[in-house]
């Protein structure tokens, strides 16, 4: 009999992947993903952020800062028509969006920088002088 | 009441394949039909103006949309819930579209298409005179 969560028999570490899969992240519903969806990009001394929010104006977005929780929320406003308009296709959503990002340091107001390019949103935090790895000098004995 | 933004994350396409192996995806598109023709609002985030092909050739209209990949300098990817590559799709439409008149812009990463129809297409109101 298969069982339903181990059918990649090549792999005896699937199923532990896949429950590992599960708890990682704050994804209350699997399948279903957040908007925007964001890619995180890690530099030497600093962190970028980029989103896909196309049709997104840029006084509708709002960004902010708490701790070390990065915000981005905002209203993607439904298409102007005219009333005697009919639909034949709807694929796009419509409404607000709210998306929060744990970053591993405090983040500074003054440090984050953000651009929106079409339909794109690029943003850049940099670490924080007291994160930044120190080297250590090391004494001949 | 307030709606919140459903989304089904981005859908790669099984054809066509590109020759460098990268990946093309099939855009959300609204389509919306009024008096004077059908618009289509088709989502190609990372896609600006003038990378932004539009043709309408025996019928089928086709879109594509190139998006330069986001290379940042010194920053490697950490965390990824996205890909990156370019926008195609292409419908088949009825006959009575005037592909001179086709006006297409781009905002926010949005592709306006408004497709008018041919003045012969346009359905014409008959006034009905009482006897």
């Amino acid at each position: 009999m298969l069982h339903p969560f181990y059918t990649d028999r090549r792999d005896p570490f699937a199923l532990l992947h896949s429950m590992m899969r599960d708890f990682d992240g704050p994804r209350m519903a699997p399948g279903q993903p957040s908007f925007p969806a964001v890619n995180v990009w890690q530099g030497d001394d600093a962190v970028a952020i980029t989103a896909e929010i196309p049709g997104v104006e840029l006084s509708e977005i709002d960004i902010s800062a708490k701790d070390n929780v990065l915000t981005i929320s905002g209203e993607r406003k439904e298409p102007q028509l005219p009333d005697t308009a009919t639909w034949h296709r709807r694929e796009r959503g419509a409404g607000r969006f709210s998306r929060a990002i744990r970053l591993p340091f405090k983040i500074d107001d003054s440090k984050v920088e953000a651009r929106l390019a079409n339909g794109v949103l690029r943003i850049a935090v940099g670490r924080p002088e007291a994160d930044l790895p120190r080297k250590i000098e090391i004494k001949a004995a | 009441m307030s709606t919140e933004v459903t989304t089904t994350g981005k859908t790669p396409t099984s054809a066509p394949e590109t020759t460098r192996g990268a990946r093309v995806y099939r855009p959300f598109t609204d389509i919306v039909e009024t008096p004077e023709g059908v618009n289509l609002i088709v989502e190609m985030p990372g896609v600006s103006a003038e990378d932004v092909d539009v043709t309408l050739e025996n019928r089928v209209l086709t879109i594509r949309g190139t998006v330069k990949p986001t290379a940042l300098e010194n920053f490697e990817l950490a965390h990824s819930e996205y890909g990156e590559g370019d926008f195609e799709r292409a419908f088949t439409m009825s006959e009575d579209f005037d592909a001179g008149k086709i006006r297409a812009e781009v905002h926010n990463g949005v592709l306006n298409i408004a497709l008018p129809r041919a003045a012969a297409a346009k359905p014409r109101k008959i006034a009905v005179k009482a006897a």
